[in-house]
């Protein structure tokens, strides 16, 4: 099994390691992940991510070959990310990534540790001549989330990004910094060499406000937004328009994308079936596989793709696709044989308490 | 002699005649970690040495309660649903269902408090 250079550290702090995308990674530390969920909702919690990709894709018409890649189109502004999808010619989705341009015709990208080794694949297929895809491999990354973020990473790295905005970059030295993440709160997601990785973690979780989480409430936080995880609630089956994520497209409409022609067709004509968030109002917990039925327990809608318990709802919910149904209809999920109450729910679940927009005093 | 037994999936059994109460001990119940639901069966259903019969779902997973001997649910401990802090290794409150046996050498074959400690033990 693969390890993250932060291995060590979490054998240390006791915490129950289990393979995930091939990694040996902590599912959670000695809080268990209750505690580690509300604190990352209060405090901060510290994310080894390092098992995600870290690519850059630098050269001439570079914006040009990743508005082919996926259905966005790239502001020209540098220093803003943006989350988009890497798409195949059957219009589903390879991957979601985030993406951030860094210059004109360079781009940085983190991209999911189970797809690492396609989605490079798939790029040096379909690589104009020009172009080059750098893979670091040599970097970690680890993620610092929850309303005490901003202050933490001041106090413990000095630096100051009270005016870096949500989905914004800069670097601080040998860190990449960016203002975003997979919980739903205002945090950061710090690149860094390998080698930095253990002192960076040890003087943040040195603070008061600082605790470390793992996988296992990183998937209950991002569950809570309704944020989709690839391989479970979106795959290569799976188009934008069904996976309810077509504001990844933008207002400046891009049609030359790889796959458009069925996302096209569906944004025209609908889908077939659409990714909701399900809330169950009976006793119980559902999860991935779960099958969904009308109200009367006699059609079947759809299935969960993934679920479990909400610590900030206590309430069980979960998503998945259903072929027909609105926000607020009765459903009843179908767990081990039993029929539990539900309902098709809004997502998110939970507000996102992301930075609000800094304006520069004039 | 002690008539409480204890198998290596964790389970305790108290014998009380042909009938044995059935819990989870202090060893699964930190292994499951954050509870949320306990899925109790009906009574009167017949299950038969290793079946599950409960399931307990924490925040991280679903986990499922197998019987160390086979026979029909008498009784299910439906308090426990509204304190799930109540499922520990407590022999008198405890228990998650009581089982009509029909084959008490199942039970007499577990391992006593003993046996289990040591194998707890092994495993860390």
């Amino acid at each position: 099994m693969k390890q993250t250079p932060l291995h060590s550290v979490h054998t240390a702090l006791n915490a129950q390691m289990a393979e995930f995308a091939g990694y040996d990674m902590p599912i959670q530390y000695e809080q268990g992940v209750l505690k580690e969920h509300n604190w990352t909702r209060e405090q901060a919690g510290l994310f080894d991510v390092s098992h995600m990709g870290q690519i850059t894709l630098e050269g001439e018409g570079v914006t040009e070959f990743l508005q082919k890649l996926t259905p966005s189109t790239f502001s020209k502004a540098n220093n803003v990310a943006k989350y988009t999808v890497l798409m195949n010619e059957e219009g589903g989705m390879i991957d979601d990534l985030i993406v951030t341009r860094l210059s004109e015709n360079k781009f940085f990208a983190v991209i999911n540790a189970g797809c690492k080794d396609k989605d490079i694949a798939w790029i040096k297929e379909n690589l104009p001549e020009g172009i080059t895809l750098t893979h670091f491999e040599d970097r970690a990354l680890i993620a610092l989330q929850g309303p005490k973020a901003e202050n933490a990473l001041k106090q413990a790295l000095g630096i100051d990004t009270s005016e870096l905005n949500y989905m914004r970059y800069m670097e601080d030295g040998d860190y990449f910094i960016s203002r975003l993440g997979y919980t739903g709160e205002d945090g950061f997601e710090i690149s860094m060499p390998n080698d930095q990785a253990a002192e960076v973690w040890n003087k943040l979780s040195a603070l008061e406000s600082v605790a470390p989480v793992g996988l296992a409430a990183r998937d209950s936080l991002r569950l809570e937004m309704g944020y989709p995880l690839y391989g479970h609630d979106i795959d290569a089956t799976t188009s934008p328009v069904e996976a309810d994520v077509t504001w990844v497209m933008g207002k400046k409409q891009n049609t030359t994308f790889i796959g458009a022609e069925r996302v096209l067709n569906e944004l025209e004509n609908g889908a077939s079936r659409k990714r909701v968030g399900i809330k169950l109002t009976g006793r119980g917990v559902a999860r991935e596989g779960a099958e969904i039925f009308d109200k009367d327990g006699s059609t079947q809608l759809g299935t969960l793709t993934s679920g479990g318990f909400a610590p900030t709802l206590q309430a069980a919910i979960g998503q998945g696709y259903v072929s027909q149904g609105n926000i607020g209809d009765a459903v009843i999920v179908r767990v081990r044989g039993r029929d539990i109450e539900a309902e098709i729910a809004d997502i998110p679940f939970v507000q996102a308490r992301t930075k609000k927009t800094v304006k520069k005093a004039a | 002699m002690s008539n409480v037994k204890y198998t290596n999936d964790h389970e305790w059994i108290k014998v009380e005649g042909d009938t044995a109460a059935v819990g989870i001990t202090t060893y699964a119940r930190h292994a499951l970690g954050d509870l949320v639901f306990l899925e109790l069966p009906e009574t009167g259903r017949q299950i038969k040495k290793g079946d599950d019969f409960a399931v307990v779902e924490s925040v991280k997973a679903a986990s499922e309660i197998y019987t160390p001997v086979s026979g029909e649910i008498v009784e299910i401990n439906e308090a426990l649903q509204d304190d799930l802090e109540g499922l520990k290794e407590d022999i008198d409150t405890g228990w998650i269902v009581k089982i009509k046996m029909n084959n008490a050498e199942e039970a007499a074959s577990l391992m006593d408090k003993q046996a289990y400690d040591a194998f707890v033990a092994g495993l860390e």
